[in-house]
């Protein structure tokens, strides 16, 4: 046994693990599940939403799990009786002064507050609050921000300034008014946001959605097909939300290998491209001064017999193919391939070279 | 990326990103990550948060630069003088790494040479940083245990970019700061899938996998998998063949998507080829500068609407997915074996994870990859068999060169091709923004993008504003001496005085009409990065 492995028992069950894990981590690591509405992998640990307390060696208090570092010997219990009543009540405090509107909730089916209510049997009856009555902010192209809905987490202010270091949100107001703000209220811009959408990835609620995308269908109704960017060369992955055919939304992939869940404006907003109308459709022909439209085979057809044509007249190193930094490994691959097979020439280059 | 393959053995970065939180020493240059490349910067940003010393070389003041230990804002087109310079200072106080430079190096006496000419006075004249500056730049970088270069395309976009990208080989090698985990040299490239294109052939002087048309085993082993004799006579490069075009001698070209009649420095040039072209075919997803020259045009399909996988700049290839069906109803590989059987040459494959295997079965450094470990595993090349688990970090014992030793280039500086001059006295320098992407085809036809960045705008320093009585907002007209165009001033420190930024993802405010036609001799990609300019109201 090496120096830096930390034997530990969860729910009876030996986990060894390292240094520097929490018993959060460790709990991954075991497979075991700890609900968490404050943490995001992403983040710095926060202890915040007290939701992760386990017990450890029948201590008198439960501890929190994302922020208590395993120690050899520890025994956790993640799911006794004590700790689940606690945690129903933190539930049952957030509910309190929350809307309880799900039926009409953008994150219906994708948020974890609804899904730890339904799993701890909570509703908002237990607690009578006051209801924060703040009107919904959708100012800027991409954000909608529900304030009535933020259980104040503090998870978008910590991406944002943690891990984006943009700065635009933080804790504004004070106590019952505290939400979750850009400085003085202003509509998100590019003079104070990137417009990245990590907070919104991250928002355990309803609280905060992509404006495209909201009423375009439910968590449920998607088809999430992992992919990836086709803008920079950082290849982020995402999963594109496809309803009837169309791709409605992008949402982050958490384990993606370079991004693991975080994207910029580009990746996470700029697909309307896709469905544009101004999308060529059709192949075309030049007739004259006019494009005709025509069939694949009328197209590929008339381009077989001009390339064929200049090659026998010509020779086959007056033609050539230009391929491209956008597409594809196999479609580079076949470019290249065309060009020397059938034009029978090396002459095939990539134009762009940036 | 000729430049590390010249040094180092392979033309790609030698890291991978997930390393780059552990990095004590970061020495960014030419690249504004946080607008080109958002989430490298995110990793970059952890590492500061860790503590990781920050030197940046980039004539603007971008976010980085704001918060570098060290800035080097040094004239555009000076960067071998800069390198030359470092390497200068690290030699005269004996921080170079000899044991290193002993074991897995060649050419080191010329470069000591070489090196011993850029002395600081010099440097500081050619380069406009100061002494101190550079000095201090030197000690961090070879200070550091673990210290990376990170460049971007303000390294490989000029004339010189092969030779810049040399010149910091040359500076990782003098430390030994290669080959180690968080310890290398990264480059940042544009476009989402430049590296797997370079990987993948479309390359006038070699086959698919850098397998060059001169070697003869090579082209019988392509050869005999193809069923064809490949020629061994080296093809024309993309600049050749529309230069030849220009002159009648070349007729035909297929470009896959590309929009060379913006993007290319020089589009009045690319234009008059395109014209003269007895047939061109063009595919793409939208209607660009570029079709316009077509005879035929053909319906791409976006990367939602079909099966295949990108390379990223780390070397990772990674899956993309068909999610709808593309709107034309068939997709670039389909059409490209389609075209290639009606020309009289069997093409078959009923789907792209067979292309794949194919490549893997005539590539060494793909061999071991195919969809259906992309299903589990993801992959860095090299990754030549099938157990193989890919690659994170090379050269951590040989280098890719005949011999397996790195190699010290001797270098000069040029400067750019162009510079400031009585009547164009402002040097242009264009770039991306985080906003738009390339040609703007895209990001254009998003309106949320649209409606936050509707316009091109130049960059001016609010210096070389007052001078030019220019406010804010104002429409200027920037003129070089190919052409004139008009846009929107921005009036802000993050170009120097002197300098001038601007992009090019706008179709109405042409930047590429002002661009000079000079290219990197030995990769043919355009200076992009200093132009001689001026600007009226
Ligand atoms: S979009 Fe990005 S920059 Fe803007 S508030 Fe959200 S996390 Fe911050
Ligand atoms: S908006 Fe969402 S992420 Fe932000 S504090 Fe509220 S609930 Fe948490
Ligand atoms: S999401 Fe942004 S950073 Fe990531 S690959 Fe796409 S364009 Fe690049």
């Amino acid at each position: 046994m090496s120096d830096n492995t930390i034997n530990i028992k969860m729910n009876g069950v030996a986990v060894q693990c390292g240094l520097e894990d929490t018993i959060l981590t460790a709990s991954k690591k075991a497979g075991i599940r700890i609900p968490t509405l404050c943490h995001d992998d992403r983040l710095e640990p926060y202890g915040g939403c007290r939701l992760c307390i386990v017990e450890v060696n029948g201590g008198m208090r439960p501890l929190p799990a994302c922020t208590t570092p395993v120690a050899e010997g520890m025994e956790i219990r993640t799911e006794t009786e004590d700790v689940r009543k606690i945690r129903k009540s933190v539930i049952a405090l957030l509910l309190s002064n929350h809307p309880n509107d799900c039926m009409r909730c953008e994150s219906t089916g994708d948020c974890t507050l609804q899904d730890l209510s339904y799993e701890y049997e909570v509703d908002g009856s237990q607690y009578e609050g006051e209801k924060c009555e703040l009107p919904v902010r959708d100012d800027n192209p991409f954000i909608t921000f529900e304030p009535t809905k933020c259980i104040l987490c503090g998870r978008c202010v910590r991406i944002c300034n943690e891990v984006v270091m943009a700065g635009t949100i933080d804790f504004n107001g004070r106590g019952f008014d505290t939400i979750p703000d850009t400085a003085f209220g202003k509509p998100r811009s590019l003079d104070n946001c990137e417009f990245c959408g990590q907070c919104v990835s991250t928002c355990p609620t309803g609280a905060l959605t992509d404006k495209k995308a909201r009423g375009k269908g439910r968590a449920h109704e998607m088809k999430k097909v992992r992919t990836t960017c086709s803008y920079c060369g950082t290849g982020c992955n995402f999963d594109l939300n496809v309803k009837d055919g169309e791709v409605v939304k992008v949402t982050s992939a958490y384990d993606a290998p370079v991004n693991h869940g975080n994207l910029c404006v580009k990746g996470r907003y700029g697909y309307d491209f896709i469905h544009s109308d101004e999308r060529i459709t059709t192949p075309l022909i030049k007739k004259g001064n006019k494009y005709i439209e025509a069939t694949w085979d009328e197209a590929l057809e008339y381009c077989a017999r001009r390339f064929s044509d200049i090659i026998k007249k010509h020779g086959k190193e007056t033609v050539g193919g230009f391929s491209s930094s956008r597409c594809s490994n196999e479609e580079n691959f076949l470019l290249s391939k065309f060009v020397r097979t059938v034009f029978k020439t090396n002459n095939v280059d990539n134009c762009a070279r940036v | 990326m000729a430049g590390l393959a010249t040094s180092l053995g392979a033309g790609a970065a030698t890291n991978s990103l997930a390393q780059m939180p552990d990095i004590d020493t970061i020495f960014l240059f030419g690249s504004n990550p946080t607008e080109a490349h958002p989430i490298v910067s995110l990793y970059l940003k952890k590492a500061l948060k860790k503590g990781a010393k920050l030197i940046v070389g980039d004539p603007r003041k971008t976010w980085m630069a704001k918060r570098a230990d060290v800035w080097l804002n040094l004239k555009p087109g000076s960067n071998i003088a800069m390198m030359n310079g470092l390497a200068h200072v690290i030699l005269k106080n004996g921080w170079e790494n000899k044991s290193f430079i002993g074991q897995r190096t060649e050419g080191f006496e010329e470069f000591k040479v070489q090196a011993a000419k850029y002395d600081l006075n010099k440097v500081v004249k050619l380069t406009g940083v100061k002494k101190e500056d550079i000095i201090e730049a030197a000690r961090l970088y070879a200070d550091a245990g673990k210290a990376m270069i990170v460049y971007g395309l303000g390294v490989t976009e000029h004339q010189t970019g092969t030779e810049n990208a040399m010149a910091m080989s040359n500076l990782a090698l003098l430390c030994g700061h290669i080959g180690r985990p968080s310890t290398g040299i990264m480059a940042l490239r544009g476009q989402n899938n430049v590296q797997g294109a370079s990987d993948l052939g479309p390359l006038p002087a070699t086959l698919p996998g850098y397998q060059s048309v001169t070697s003869e085993a090579v082209r019988k082993k392509f050869g005999d998998a193809w069923n064809v004799e490949i020629s061994s006579q080296i093809g024309k490069k993309s600049v050749e063949m529309l230069e030849e075009a220009c002159h009648g001698k070349f007729k035909g070209i297929f470009i896959l998507g590309e929009d060379p009649a913006q993007t290319d420095p020089n589009v009045h040039e690319v234009r008059k080829a395109l014209k003269s072209l007895d047939f061109l075919v063009v595919q793409d997803i939208f209607h660009t500068e570029t079709t316009k020259f077509a005879d035929v045009i053909l319906p791409g399909a976006s990367f939602a609407e079909k099966d295949g996988t990108f390379t990223n700049g780390e070397r990772r290839v990674q899956r993309i997915r068909k999610a709808v069906e593309p709107v034309a109803g068939m997709a670039e590989w389909q059409v490209i074996c389609k075209l290639a059987n009606y020309m009289g040459y069997p093409m078959n494959y009923n789907h792209p994870s067979e292309v794949m295997d194919e490549i893997a079965s005539l590539v060494p450094i793909y061999g071991g990859i195919s969809y259906d470990r992309l299903e589990n595993e993801t992959l860095q090349w090299p990754c030549p068999t099938k157990d193989h688990p890919g690659t994170t970090t090379m050269y951590t014992d040989i280098f890719a060169r005949p011999g397996g030793l790195a190699k010290f280039m001797v270098l000069d500086h040029k400067g750019p091709g162009e510079v400031a001059s009585k009547d164009f006295p402002l040097t242009l320098v264009t770039g991306r923004i985080r906003e738009h992407y390339n040609n703007g085809s895209m990001t254009r036809r998003v309106p949320g993008i649209m409606e936050l960045v509707p316009e091109e705008l130049v960059e001016i320093n609010p210096a070389d504003a007052k001078k030019l009585n220019i406010s804010n907002g104002d429409m200027v007209n920037i003129s070089s001496v190919r052409g004139k165009i008009k846009a929107r001033a921005k009036v802000t420190n993050r170009s120097q005085a002197g300098n001038v930024f601007m992009t090019f993802h706008f179709e109405d405010a042409l930047t590429n009409i002002l661009t000079s036609e000079h290219k990197d001799p030995i990769t043919g990609t355009p200076e992009y990065k200093a132009c001689a300019v001026k600007i009226e109201k």
